[in-house]
């Protein structure tokens, strides 16, 4: 998954509603885990479309 | 790797977890709050309205330092403008204070401190520490370094993100519809009525959710949307609000000084919000009002009943998913039937287009509410609108 770090607020919601707990949020870098299984879901509901699939855009 | 043994192990410092650590501390149990963030309360992800009732309930004081305006109603607005407004001596439960968050959840804390709790600064919880399939303590990195604190028992208060219950085992997952993915500015110089909560609803204005815009004075105001989850599909909340700010006169002269995001649960509660060894509270346990998407007071009431209820089970030593039962009892009679029942309403809400918003909005004005809240909107609509409220109106 790919953050624009420009856009990105912190605010951890893309954390919560991840289906398989695979995102973590540190301080201000939100980091993936190896069980992100690229269902797109963070990318639809960011409220500000920080999130986007790698090579995707 | 430097351990800190405990009775009690708290995971966030917003106000569930100060209320739990709180209750756990004055019940004589070694308690440790710990807080991933560098300060309590900030960054804001709140629109910061609350009703008064409840802090009577929890046991919290009003105290000015921490109350930024005193409302004396609120507006509901349609699309087309059409308005319900309720004054001041019409005014009810949903309405209330519009808070300084910041410093609420810092008084909150010092409250736990004041009790004896031990509060722990920049540490976030990592994971949980199994022994033989038994939870007993978490893993947690604070000030950078690598830290392990044993404890008999986890209150998992760590808001929406919601990671601790589930790295104990309780599936915290949301449904789409049951998500709300918000946005809010802090306007600065907007023409604004300073004593009005207003809710701006329907499908053009904010898809399944509501446009807020909270007074806090001097022509500031939390100006904020919610947009289901289910209906975003590139960056929703901030084109919608973008676009009201744009187009509503009051905001002509007015700029932003902050931005937060932030999501908010709407379902009815998670099927259980304990374990072995685990408590969740507020956010963490999704136990929100799924048509407002306020939280704070069910936060402080969760917090409360979950140190209310470790404090019993350390009398016998048993912090089991049995022994904890009670706590799910609380919460469940104090506010299960609402939450549902509001739930119900919010998924129909989200199905209701413009025009049928508008009729609504038009009905309630015509109707004569003593106190604005979301039952008594909803007895009207049951009268008025059966169809709304069909399947749960044994509820209301």
């Amino acid at each position: 998954m790919k953050v624009d770090v420009d856009k990105c607020l912190h605010c951890g919601g893309c954390v919560g509603s991840c289906p398989v707990n695979a995102i973590f949020l540190n301080d201000f870098v939100l980091e993936f885990s190896s069980k992100c299984t690229k269902c797109g879901r963070c990318v639809k509901i960011c409220p500000v479309h920080a999130l986007s699939m790698e090579g995707r855009r | 790797m430097k351990t800190y043994k405990c009775d009690i192990v708290v995971v966030g410092a917003g106000p569930g977890g100060s209320m739990a650590a709180k209750f756990c501390a004055k019940g004589g149990l070694s308690t440790i709050l710990i807080e991933k963030k560098a300060e309590i309360g900030a960054p804001l992800r709140c629109a910061e309205g609350v009703s008064k009732k409840w802090l009577e309930e929890v046991g919290i004081e009003p105290d000015p330092a921490w109350i930024c305006a005193d409302m004396v109603g609120a507006v509901i607005r349609s699309p087309s403008g059409y308005e319900f407004k309720l004054d001041e001596s019409h005014a009810g439960s949903e309405v209330g204070y519009v808070l300084e968050r910041h410093l609420f959840d810092k008084a909150l804390a010092r409250d736990a401190a004041e009790a004896g709790a031990k509060i722990m600064m920049r540490t976030s919880c990592t994971d949980i520490i199994r022994e033989n399939g038994k939870i007993v303590g978490i893993k947690a990195k604070s000030m950078g370094e690598e830290i392990e604190i044993r404890a008999k028992a986890i209150v998992a208060a760590d808001g929406y993100e919601s990671q601790v219950g589930r790295w104990a085992g309780i599936d915290t997952t949301l449904e789409m519809n049951n998500i709300d993915s918000c946005l809010q500015y802090r306007m600065v110089n907007a023409d604004i009525d300073p004593e009005y909560c207003e809710f701006n609803i329907g499908t053009s204005i904010a898809p399944g959710g509501y446009l807020w815009i909270f007074p806090k004075g001097n022509g500031v105001a939390n100006v904020g949307i919610g947009v289901m989850a289910k209906l975003c599909k590139d960056a929703e909340p901030k084109k919608y609000l973008d676009k009201f700010i744009a187009e509503d006169p009051r905001f002509k002269n007015s700029q932003p000084v902050e931005v937060v995001a932030g999501m908010v649960s709407t379902c009815p509660g998670l099927d259980c919000a304990v374990g072995d060894n685990v408590i969740l509270v507020g956010d963490a346990a999704r136990i929100i009002d799924p048509i407002t998407g306020g939280g704070i007071c069910h936060a402080c009431r969760t917090g409360m009943y979950a140190g209310l209820v470790l404090t019993e089970c350390a009398k016998k030593g048993d912090f089991s998913k049995k022994a904890l039962m009670p706590y799910e009892k609380m919460w469940r009679d104090r506010m299960e039937d609402k939450l549902y029942r509001n739930w119900m309403a919010k998924e129909r809400l989200a199905e209701l287009d413009d025009k049928t918003i508008d009729e609504l909005v038009k009905l309630i004005s015509g109707s004569d509410i003593k106190e604005v809240n979301v039952y008594n909107l909803l007895k009207v609509v049951k009268e008025r609108f059966p169809k709304v409220v069909e399947g749960f109106e044994d509820l209301i």
